[in-house]
C-alpha cells in the first residue's frame, strides 16, 4: 500500500501539466503547413520560394495579434484546406479521425471474446 | 450467421476501395483554383509601382471587369503572355491591374517600357506577401474579377489564346 | 545488341516461369504430388535467366550504353560509378525487374529450403508464386521494359536525379525490396496451405523463417531510407509520414504482427485463420502500397515517372489477387476455436497484433483518405504529421507496457507473481523522467507518460536479460534485443522531439545573428567545381558563449547541369548527444540567403536502437537453438 501510494505521488508529480510548448507558435504554423509546390514538404522544410512568402505571411499575421485558427482559416480560403496537414475536424473528416479508435476497440472485444469462451 | 455477415462487410470494403482506386486514376490532380472562384474579393491594399500612394479594394471602379494579372520581370512565360495582355488593353469592358511580384522597380519599368504597358493600374508587390490574398502559386497567374468584384476565374501561367477568348467573351456577355 | 539480348532474356524467363506454372498445375491435376528433376531444372533456368537480365542491365548503365531508353533516361557517362549502379533500381523499370528478381530468388530458394513438407503443399505454393512472377514479367514486357531500345542512339543520357545520389538510397530500395516483396513468399505459401489443406503447425514453422527475413530487410530499408531523408532531403527530420513512407510501413505492421502469431501457431497451433489473413495481406498491403506510389494518385517525395496505364495495370493485378485469396480464403472453411487464459503468452502476443492492426488501420487509413474526400466529395484535403502523431501517440504508451511483460510470461497460463517488481520498475520510470522533466525541459502531458512507458520497457527488459543470464535459462536474446531496440528507440525519439531547437532566418555573407543564446557567422561564400556539379559552399561559426564552444559548418548548394537541378547539402556535426544540422538555401534577387539551423539532440541513438530492433530478427534467423 505505501509502494501504491508512493507511485501516485511521483506521477502527480511528474505530469504537471506544462502548457508551455517548446517549440514556437511560429514554427508550429510552419509545420503545419503543405508548400502546394513542392513535393510533400512542408513550409519549414521547403527552400522554395513560396515556402518564403507564406512564412512572412504568418510571421506578420502572428505579428497582427492573429491566432493559429485564424491564419489557417485564411490560409485554406486562399488555397484549400489542401495546405493544412493536419485535417480540420468536420462531417466529411469525422470517419478518419473516429475511425482508428473503433478498430482499436473491436480488436479488443475480439480478444476479450476469447476469454470468455472458458468461464461457459 | 454472424460470420457471413462479416464477410459481406469485407468483400464490400475491398471492391469499394479498388472502385475509389479506379475512379481516382483518372481525377484530374492539378492544383485547383476551386476554392477562391466564386467569392468576394478581400480587403486589400496594394502599393502602387510608379508613386508611394496605395491602391484599396474600394478604388475598383463598379462599372468595369478587373483582369488582376501577376507578372516580374524575371519571368520568362510572363514575356509569352504579354502581347495577349496588350490585345486586351483595347478592351473597354476590362480594367488591366499589373501587380509586379517580387521584383525591382527598375527592371520592372525598364519591361514595361520595352514591350509596352499593356495596364491600367500598375501595382507593386516587393516581397509577394499581398499576391496571398489572390491565393498566388508564382507567376504569371490572372484573375478575372466581374463588376461586383466577385472573382469569376483564375488562370495559372500564362494566358493562351483560348484563355483571351474565354475572358472576351465573359465580359461582353449581355 | 544489349537490347535484344535482354529481350531474349526476359522472353525465356516468361516461357520457363509459364512451364512450371504449367508442370506444376499438371502434377496437381494428376494428384502426383511430387517435385520431378524437371521442375527443379526449369526453376534453375528461370532464376538464371532472370538474373542475368539484371546483370546484364547493370552492364548497360556501367557502360552508358544510350541505346536502351532506361539508361538513357536514367544516367549520364559523368556520373561517379557508384551511381551508375544504384540507376538499374533508381527507376521505374530496373526496380521493376529488381523486384521480379527477388520474387524468383526467393520462390527458387523457397522449392530448395522446404523440401522436407508435403509435396502438395509445395507445389501449390510454387504454382501461386510462379502465377504471380507471370503477372509481374508481363507488366515489365509490356508496359515497362528495362530493355527498350531507342533509335537514334543518343550521345549523353539526362542524368539521375541528384538527391538519388546518395550512398544509403542505393542500398536502401533493395533492402526494401527484399522485405516487401520477399513477403510474396508466404503469400503463395498461405494460398498453398489452404489449397494442399495442409496442419496449421506445419505452415507456421515452414513460414518463420521467411517473415522473420522479410521482416528484417524490411526494418533496415525503413532504417536507411530514413537516414537517408535526414542527410540528404535537408528538412532535419527523418519520418514525414509521407504517402511512399507509409507504404513501406504498412507491410511491416503486418510482418511485425505475423512475426508474433505465427509462434503461436506453431507451438499452439491456435490462430491459424488469422495467420493465414497476415500472410495475405502482407504481401497485397505491398503491391497496394506500390500501386499507390507508382501510380501516381497520391502526392509525394519520391516520384517514379507517372502513367495511369501502368496505375491500371497494376490495379487490376491486385484486384484480381485479392478476389482470388479472398474467395479461396472463405470457401476453405477450418474450425479454428481456442481459447486463451487472460494471462499467458497467447494473450500478448494477441494484443501485440491488436496495437498492430491499431497502427496499420491508421496508416493506411491517412494515407488513402485524401484520395476518397478527392474522389467522394471533389475535395483535396492533406494527412499529414499532425494527424499520426495525435492518433498514433496516445496508443503507444499501453503498446510498450504490454511489450514489456509479453516476453517474461509463460505460455498456456501463468499466476503473476511480477506484480512487486512491476511497481518497483513504474516507481523507477516515473523517477528517471521526472528527473528529466526537472532537471532539463517540461514538455507535455503524453510525452510524459511516453517516455515512462519506454523506460518501463527498457527497465522491465534489462531486468529480465540480467536475471535470465543468472540462471542460464533458455532465453530469448533475439526479442530482447527488438524490445529492449524499440524502448530506446521511442525514447529517443521522444526526447529528440521535446528537446530539439530550430531556427530560420536570413543572413549574408560577413553577418553575424544571434541564435537563442548562440551565435552564427556567416564568413564567406565559395563557388567550387566538382565531378559532376558545381557547389556554392557557405562557410558559418557557430559560437556558444554558455558552452564556450565554436563549430563549424559549410552547407552547399549543388547545381547539377545532367539533369539541371538545385540539391542543398545539409552540414551536420555529429556527436554522441546532438547533431547540428545547417542547410542554407538562396533567395531569389537577394544577396541573403536563408538558412537553418538545427539542434537534434541524440540522433545517432536514434539511429542506434533502431538498427538494434532490426538486428532482432537477424540474430534469430542465424541464431537458432
Amino acid at each position: 500500500m505505501k509502494n501504491n501510494f508512493l507511485i501516485i505521488l511521483i506521477c502527480l508529480f511528474s505530469f504537471e501539466l506544462s502548457a508551455n510548448e517548446n517549440i514556437s507558435l511560429e514554427t508550429k504554423i510552419f509545420k503545419n503547413l503543405r508548400c502546394i509546390i513542392c513535393q510533400g514538404q512542408s513550409i519549414a522544410e521547403s527552400n522554395s520560394d513560396f515556402a518564403q512568402t507564406i512564412k512572412i505571411v504568418v510571421r506578420d499575421k502572428i505579428g497582427q495579434g492573429e491566432n493559429e485558427k485564424e491564419i489557417y482559416e485564411f490560409l485554406s480560403e486562399k488555397y484549400g484546406e489542401w495546405i493544412i496537414y493536419r485535417p480540420k475536424f468536420n462531417f466529411v473528416n469525422s470517419f478518419l479521425w473516429f475511425s482508428p479508435y473503433i478498430v482499436l476497440l473491436l480488436g479488443g472485444l475480439l480478444i476479450f471474446k476469447y476469454f470468455r469462451k472458458r468461464k461457459q | 450467421m454472424k460470420i457471413s455477415f462479416l464477410k459481406i462487410i469485407s468483400a464490400f470494403l475491398i471492391l469499394f476501395t479498388i472502385l475509389i482506386f479506379f475512379l481516382a486514376l483518372f481525377v484530374d490532380k492539378r492544383y485547383s483554383t476551386e476554392t477562391i472562384v466564386g467569392k468576394q474579393i478581400d480587403n486589400f491594399e496594394i502599393k502602387f509601382l510608379l508613386s508611394n500612394r496605395t491602391f484599396k479594394k474600394n478604388d475598383l471602379s463598379k462599372d468595369q471587369y478587373h483582369l488582376i494579372n501577376i507578372w516580374a520581370s524575371w519571368c520568362l512565360p510572363c514575356k509569352k503572355e504579354h502581347p495577349t495582355l496588350m490585345n486586351l488593353k483595347k478592351e473597354k469592358n476590362l480594367s488591366l491591374i499589373g501587380i509586379n511580384f517580387k521584383d525591382k522597380k527598375l527592371n520592372a519599368s525598364g519591361f514595361l517600357k520595352e514591350l509596352g504597358n499593356p495596364y491600367d493600374i500598375s501595382l507593386i508587390d516587393k516581397n509577394g506577401t499581398s499576391s496571398i490574398m489572390f491565393g498566388v502559386y508564382g507567376v504569371p497567374e490572372s484573375i478575372l474579377i466581374d463588376k461586383k468584384h466577385n472573382i469569376v476565374l483564375k488562370f495559372i501561367g500564362p494566358l493562351s489564346t483560348k484563355d483571351y477568348k474565354t475572358i472576351l467573351k465573359l465580359i461582353n456577355e449581355k | 545488341m544489349l537490347s535484344s539480348a535482354g529481350n531474349i532474356l526476359l522472353t525465356g524467363s516468361i516461357l520457363f516461369t509459364f512451364l512450371i506454372i504449367y508442370l506444376s498445375f499438371q502434377n496437381l491435376r494428376e494428384k502426383n504430388f511430387k517435385i520431378g528433376k524437371d521442375l527443379v531444372y526449369l526453376s534453375v533456368f528461370q532464376i538464371t535467366f532472370i538474373i542475368a537480365s539484371f546483370i546484364l542491365l547493370t552492364f548497360g548503365f556501367v557502360f552508358s550504353d544510350f541505346s536502351l531508353l532506361a539508361v538513357y533516361q536514367n544516367s549520364h557517362t559523368s556520373k561517379p560509378i557508384f551511381y551508375k549502379i544504384a540507376g538499374v533500381w533508381g527507376n521505374h523499370e530496373g526496380s521493376l525487374l529488381l523486384w521480379i528478381n527477388i520474387m524468383v530468388i526467393f520462390s527458387y530458394l523457397f522449392l530448395v529450403f522446404n523440401n522436407k513438407s508435403n509435396k502438395s503443399y509445395s507445389l501449390y505454393t510454387l504454382l501461386v508464386q510462379n502465377i504471380l512472377i507471370l503477372g509481374f514479367l508481363i507488366f515489365l514486357i509490356s508496359s515497362s521494359n528495362p530493355f527498350f531500345k531507342i533509335l537514334p542512339v543518343p550521345l549523353e543520357g539526362l542524368g539521375l536525379n541528384p538527391i538519388l545520389q546518395d550512398p544509403a538510397l542505393v542500398i536502401h530500395p533493395p533492402l526494401l525490396y527484399l522485405g516487401f516483396v520477399g513477403s510474396s513468399i508466404y503469400f503463395s505459401a498461405a494460398m498453398g496451405a489452404i489449397l494442399s489443406n495442409i496442419e496449421g503447425k506445419n505452415f507456421a514453422s515452414s513460414i518463420k523463417t521467411w517473415v522473420l527475413i522479410s521482416w528484417s530487410f524490411q526494418s533496415l530499408g525503413i532504417i536507411f531510407g530514413s537516414i537517408w531523408a535526414y542527410y540528404e532531403l535537408g528538412w532535419g527530420g527523418f519520418w514525414f509520414w509521407d504517402p511512399v513512407e507509409n507504404a513501406s510501413l504498412i507491410p511491416w505492421f503486418c510482418m511485425t504482427a505475423l512475426a508474433h502469431s505465427v509462434l503461436v501457431l506453431e507451438k499452439r497451433n491456435y490462430l491459424y485463420n488469422w495467420v493465414l489473413i497476415l500472410s495475405l495481406i502482407t504481401f497485397i498491403s505491398s503491391v497496394t502500397g506500390t500501386f499507390l506510389v507508382r501510380s501516381g494518385i497520391l502526392n509525394s517525395v519520391h516520384t517514379f515517372a507517372n502513367d495511369p496505364s501502368r496505375g491500371l495495370y497494376i490495379l487490376i493485378f491486385l484486384s484480381l489477387m485479392i478476389g482470388f485469396s479472398f474467395v479461396i480464403f472463405i470457401k476453405r472453411r477450418i474450425s479454428d476455436k481456442f481459447y486463451v487464459e487472460p494471462l499467458s503468452k497467447e494473450t500478448f502476443i494477441l494484443s501485440n497484433n491488436w496495437f498492430m492492426m491499431f497502427y496499420l488501420a491508421t496508416v493506411f487509413i491517412g494515407t488513402v483518405y485524401p484520395i476518397f474526400t478527392q474522389v467522394l466529395y471533389d475535395t483535396k484535403i492533406s494527412v499529414g504529421p499532425p494527424f499520426y502523431n495525435a492518433v498514433i501517440a496516445p496508443v503507444i504508451i499501453p503498446f510498450l507496457i504490454f511489450m514489456a511483460l509479453g516476453p517474461k510470461i509463460n505460455w498456456i497460463k501463468q499466476k503473476y507473481d511480477g506484480l512487486k517488481s512491476f511497481i518497483l520498475i513504474l516507481i523507477l520510470s516515473c523517477f528517471i523522467n521526472f528527473l528529466i522533466f526537472f532537471f532539463f525541459k517540461s514538455y507535455n502531458f503524453i510525452s510524459n507518460l511516453i517516455i515512462i512507458s519506454s523506460l518501463f520497457l527498457i527497465i522491465h527488459s534489462a531486468k529480465d536479460f540480467i536475471l535470465k543470464a543468472k540462471t542460464k535459462l533458455h532465453f530469448n536474446f533475439s526479442s530482447f534485443l527488438s524490445h529492449i531496440g524499440f524502448g530506446f528507440l521511442i525514447f529517443f525519439i521522444i526526447l529528440n522531439h521535446n528537446f530539439s531547437k530550430e531556427f530560420d532566418l536570413n543572413i549574408k555573407v560577413g553577418e553575424t545573428k544571434k541564435m537563442g543564446n548562440m551565435e552564427i557567422k556567416f564568413n564567406n561564400l565559395k563557388i567550387e567545381e566538382r565531378e559532376n556539379y558545381n557547389a556554392v559552399i557557405g562557410y558559418f561559426n557557430i559560437f556558444d558563449s554558455e558552452k564556450k564552444y565554436q563549430k563549424r559548418l559549410n552547407p552547399e548548394i549543388r547545381v547539377y547541369e545532367n539533369p539541371q537541378t538545385l540539391t542543398f547539402e545539409s552540414s551536420i556535426i555529429t556527436n554522441l548527444k546532438q547533431d547540428l544540422y545547417l542547410t542554407m538555401s538562396n533567395l531569389d534577387g537577394s544577396e541573403f540567403y536563408n538558412i537553418k539551423f538545427q539542434i537534434k539532440p541524440f540522433m545517432l541513438w536514434i539511429w542506434f536502437a533502431a538498427l538494434l530492433t532490426a538486428s532482432g530478427g537477424l540474430v534469430r534467423i542465424f541464431i537458432k537453438k
